[in-house]
């Protein structure tokens, strides 16, 4: 039956990409952050979830408007400068049924929102943290965030003279239980990334260096495109599977480190660097720091760990969204009211 | 009028009976904080009440954990007047630090009880001495030399439940709930108290008038505080999430509110029914609140005027975007930090326009501790009805003070959730704009994330929008949204607790207030009346946007004062803004602004002094 019209394909939920897809950019033309909003809409497509039950969150700046270019099926929270972290702790307290995305920038993150971030990390929140990261400050023309490398010259000369914040090695630190870096290029590694990160529990932050082709796409930049290519030393090679999928071997099992996932996902990291093993955070953090010695920008997944509780575990709390329970549920009955009378007399 | 040789118990017989002045006084005691007096003064505020005598307590204390000078001031009043008294005629000196000016301070007549080495009875001769040597008789009945601090102030409650004939069984039964189930504290406190009683009635003569008896006037009542009740107007309204940063007077409003959840909202498997959390800072509380407002949990904060300055930005976030969520302040003295633990009613213009741009809040104003229960239950049902973030402003006074009252009602009204469509309704009308006023009341509907429909989704900005959620910087589309919420804001005056007719005479003056500051007005106008033969009317303003009720009530008189607890006139002003023309120049102030609770003596002395009387 020759129709002309091919049969879009489906995803195992049975929905089309199309059911992904978010509003049109109005980010400049080549910017990094669109092509990272490509690849969530790939992961979570890939990984079959349901749009309505996704959560977009973000700050303010370039980045923090991304969500309305991705996933138009889910609900969206765009707040204020640097507070992501706030409007997410509190709507997934609401409903933690939820998958949850955070998109912030480097300036939403490292600078006014330093505060939240860390104690979002801390709190090991149950969400995908993004950073796109391009080192300077895109809505108000150009300023250096924190996160711009020492020595880093803007458009107008003016070159960076105090040290970067690696946010990475941060998180880390601070208790986030999945951590990498990533380059919005990089369309491969960026997608297996985000597709591991949708399969684990807990706080997942990805810094992905995104280049602003506006102002920070030059000779001299080290959030560049050309500087990115040439400099980008990836410590592995990200392979996922993800639960519903058949397990191909791919991989040189010697050189491989697997990691079960929360959903019986598959994370293999074919280890470039020697003795890396991702889930020792002190090895992580050194590894962190030995490259900003060596002038090298390494990507992959530094940190992962499955075991430690979400602060949702912690909070201890019931499985239905807080929002929804019921009033038979959350009004304590007229007896304990009473009780409470009486004891005041 | 030193004392003399015979015992107390002849003595209360010998003081004629015109000379008595029975349940109509104030006792201050003086201690240093952190000696564990509050447990002693909550015994003998507590024994005074199951007397049946109606009774106030009133903190006024340091900002500061230990070491510095702090008063209880427990009034006892039979015509149930619970308004700070200017002068307390009794005056339990604990902290020699104070004691010269404490008991300079007593008005003749008055009694002073103080720990013999203090030699008071050398700074005045007008008043009632009794020295007592509290720290022999605590080191006699309290071997421990660690525990002597906190159970000499014990000693002092059994001394003044003597002079002022309070009986000893209503002590212990006070003690005996206070300690429940700690049998040996409460032997070591009731044993001090018994040592004071003791002490008291062998050595010391009564002579002085002032008289304890006991009276029905306390039956069936309830003692609480205004931050206690506000976290059980919290609980029975059904809050699930609950964010907060520390903060004086306002912390206790949390600690109440997380150890009912932990009490009554535990599933019998041990989950949680709600979250609390302890954020980063009040910007982060705010923030949260918002969160899961938007997500659909009934979310609150509470906080003092400097968290409310940290919350301006998210609250113009919650108001733009229409955000339910519940922020309780416990006002206190400002501006800046201010005098953190002295109380003021100076949060209410801040609160009513926080943030930049055009916004407002409803402001809910609870009178009294029962008002604090029901009236942050009203902000619940408010905020999700008007989609908004609604404030309850109390402040210290009421907040962290002890308050008689009736006991509260089990609510009746089933829980408000607001304008929420569900997938059922999607399917039913195809689509929806999540700001668009299509039931004519200004309040869009709205859909929470995880509604499974694809039409559920919309997107939650705090830039300029249009009625569908759609980002826009188009004149007309913006200012439709604009004047939207000024139509919501302006139909809230409907929906918001009505004032309260407390006086109505027929006068020409009309009195307005609101919140703590309505014990000492109730007071003033009773004294007004029988001083100057003056009758005034008063009307209690418990919401803004400001009601009908209240316009009328101004027109309806030549002159209105406007009686609060601030310098700049706050109240006043708010009026000002929303009154006809005609109508501004009716209003006088009365303002008080000191820290310490307004009390009614000010109050009539300036209203007074204004008209001429």
């Amino acid at each position: 039956m020759a129709t002309g019209i091919a049969t879009p394909k489906v995803n195992h939920i049975g929905l089309p990409v199309l059911d992904y897809r978010g509003g049109k950019s109005t980010l400049c033309a080549g910017c990094g952050h669109n092509a990272i909003s490509e690849r969530i809409v790939d992961a979570m497509f890939e990984m079959g979830v349901e749009p309505e039950r996704v959560m977009k969150m973000s700050g303010i700046g370039c980045s923090s408007k991304t969500p309305a270019y991705f996933m138009s099926r889910s609900h969206s929270f765009n707040g204020v400068h640097g507070r992501m972290p706030a409007t997410s702790t509190g709507a997934i307290l609401a409903n933690h049924t939820m998958t949850t995305i955070g998109v912030s920038g480097d300036g939403d993150t490292a600078s006014i929102g330093m505060g939240q971030f860390v104690h979002l990390m801390r709190r090991n929140l149950p969400m995908i943290y993004i950073i796109e990261n391009n080192g300077v400050y895109g809505l108000t023309k150009g300023q250096f965030s924190a996160t711009a490398d020492l020595g880093s010259k803007l458009k107008t000369g003016v070159v960076n003279d105090l040290p970067p914040i690696d946010t990475c090695a941060l998180a880390i630190q601070l208790g986030a239980t999945f951590v990498g870096r990533s380059f919005s290029g990089d369309k491969k590694q960026l997608l297996s990334m985000l597709k591991a990160a949708i399969a684990h529990k807990g706080a997942v932050l990805l810094d992905v260096i995104s280049p602003c082709v506006t102002f920070n796409d030059h000779e001299g930049s080290t959030k560049s495109y050309k500087f990115m290519q040439e400099n980008d030393e990836p410590i592995n090679e990200i392979g996922f599977v993800a639960s519903f999928d058949e397990i191909e071997v791919d991989y040189n099992s010697g050189e491989v480190y697997e990691v079960e996932m929360h959903d019986g996902s598959n994370l293999r990291l074919r280890k470039l660097l020697e003795d890396y093993d991702p889930t020792d955070k002190a090895n992580a953090v050194r590894t962190l720091m030995e490259a900003h010695d060596n002038d090298e920008i390494l990507t992959g997944v530094f940190y992962i760990d499955t075991e430690k509780p979400t602060f949702i575990d912690q909070l201890n709390l019931v499985d239905e969204p807080l929002a929804t329970l019921p009033e038979s549920t959350t009004r304590p009955p007229k007896s304990a009211f009473d009780a409470l009378m009486a004891a005041l007399k | 009028m030193a004392t003399a040789g015979l015992a107390l118990g002849e003595q209360k017989e010998a003081i004629s009976a015109q000379k008595r002045v029975i349940n109509n006084f104030s006792i201050n005691v003086a201690t240093v904080n952190g000696s564990g007096s509050q447990s002693a003064n909550s015994v003998l505020l507590k024994s005074i009440f199951g007397m049946g005598v109606p009774v106030s307590g009133k903190n006024l204390f340091p900002s500061n954990i230990a070491g510095q000078p702090t008063w209880f001031i427990i009034r006892a009043n039979k015509d149930g007047y619970v308004a700070r008294k200017r002068d307390s005629e009794i005056l339990v000196a604990l902290n020699p630090e104070t004691a010269q000016a404490d008991v300079k301070a007593l008005p003749a007549g008055g009694v002073a009880i103080y720990e013999d080495y203090l030699k008071l009875d050398q700074v005045r001769d007008d008043i009632f001495l009794y020295p007592v040597p509290f720290d022999k008789i605590t080191a006699s009945i309290c071997p421990e030399a660690k525990l002597r601090k906190l159970v000499r102030n014990m000693v002092y409650v059994g001394v003044v439940a003597q002079i002022m004939a309070i009986d000893l069984s209503v002590v212990e039964s006070c003690l005996l709930r206070q300690f429940a189930k700690k049998q040996r504290v409460f032997d070591l406190n009731f044993g001090a108290v018994k040592a004071g009683f003791e002490y008291a009635q062998t050595n010391l003569t009564k002579q002085d008038p002032f008289f304890i008896e006991r009276m029905n006037a306390t039956a069936g009542k309830i003692i609480i505080d205004g931050n206690a009740a506000c976290g059980m107007g919290a609980v029975f309204a059904g809050v699930t999430v609950v964010a907060w940063y520390p903060i004086t007077p306002s912390t206790s409003v949390i600690e109440a509110t997380t150890d009912l959840l932990k009490k009554l909202r535990v599933t019998p498997e041990g989950k949680a029914s709600f979250a609390v959390v302890q954020a980063e800072d009040e910007l982060a509380a705010i923030g949260m609140v918002l969160g899961a407002g938007w997500a659909g949990a009934r979310s609150m904060t509470s906080t003092s005027g400097p968290g409310m300055s940290l919350m301006a930005e998210f609250c113009g976030l919650g108001y733009y975007t229409e955000i339910p969520g519940v922020i309780v302040i416990v006002q206190r003295s400002g501006p800046s930090t201010g005098m953190p633990t002295r109380t003021q009613q100076a949060d209410l213009l801040s609160a009513a326009f926080l943030s930049h741009g055009d916004t407002k809040h409803p402001i809910l104003l609870p009178g009294s501790v029962k008002e604090c229960f029901e009236l942050t239950q009203a902000a619940f049902d408010l905020a999700e009805r008007m989609q908004t973030p609604v404030f309850v402003l109390t402040d210290l006074d009421l907040g962290m003070n002890n308050w008689m009252s009736e006991p509260f009602d089990y609510p009746v009204k089933p829980l408000d959730r607001g304008k929420v469509l569900t997938a059922e309704d999607l399917n039913r009308l195809g689509s929806f704009a999540r700001y668009r006023d299509v039931d004519g009341d200004a309040i869009g509907w709205r859909t929470l994330p995880g509604t499974l429909h694809p039409k559920a989704a919309y997107f939650t900005r705090g830039s300029g929008h249009n009625d569908a959620a759609i980002y826009t910087e188009d004149p007309d589309e913006y200012q439709a949204v604009m004047e939207r919420l000024a139509r919501k804001f302006e139909n809230a005056r409907k929906m918001v607790p009505a004032p309260v007719v407390v006086r109505e005479t027929g006068s020409k003056i009309g009195f307005l207030a609101y919140g703590s500051t309505d014990c000492a007005l109730t007071e003033s106008l009773d004294q007004i009346k029988r001083r100057h033969g003056f009758d005034a009317d008063y009307m209690r303003i418990r919401a803004w946007p400001f009601t009908q009720a209240i316009h009328d009530f101004v027109a309806g008189h030549e002159r209105v004062y406007v009686v609060e607890q601030n310098r700049d006139a706050q109240l006043a002003s708010l009026l000002k803004l929303d009154l006809p023309a005609d109508q501004v120049g009716k209003l006088r102030s009365i303002l008080h602004y000191n820290g310490l609770p307004i009390d009614a003596e000010s109050i009539t002395e300036e209203f007074a002094a204004k008209e001429g009387l």
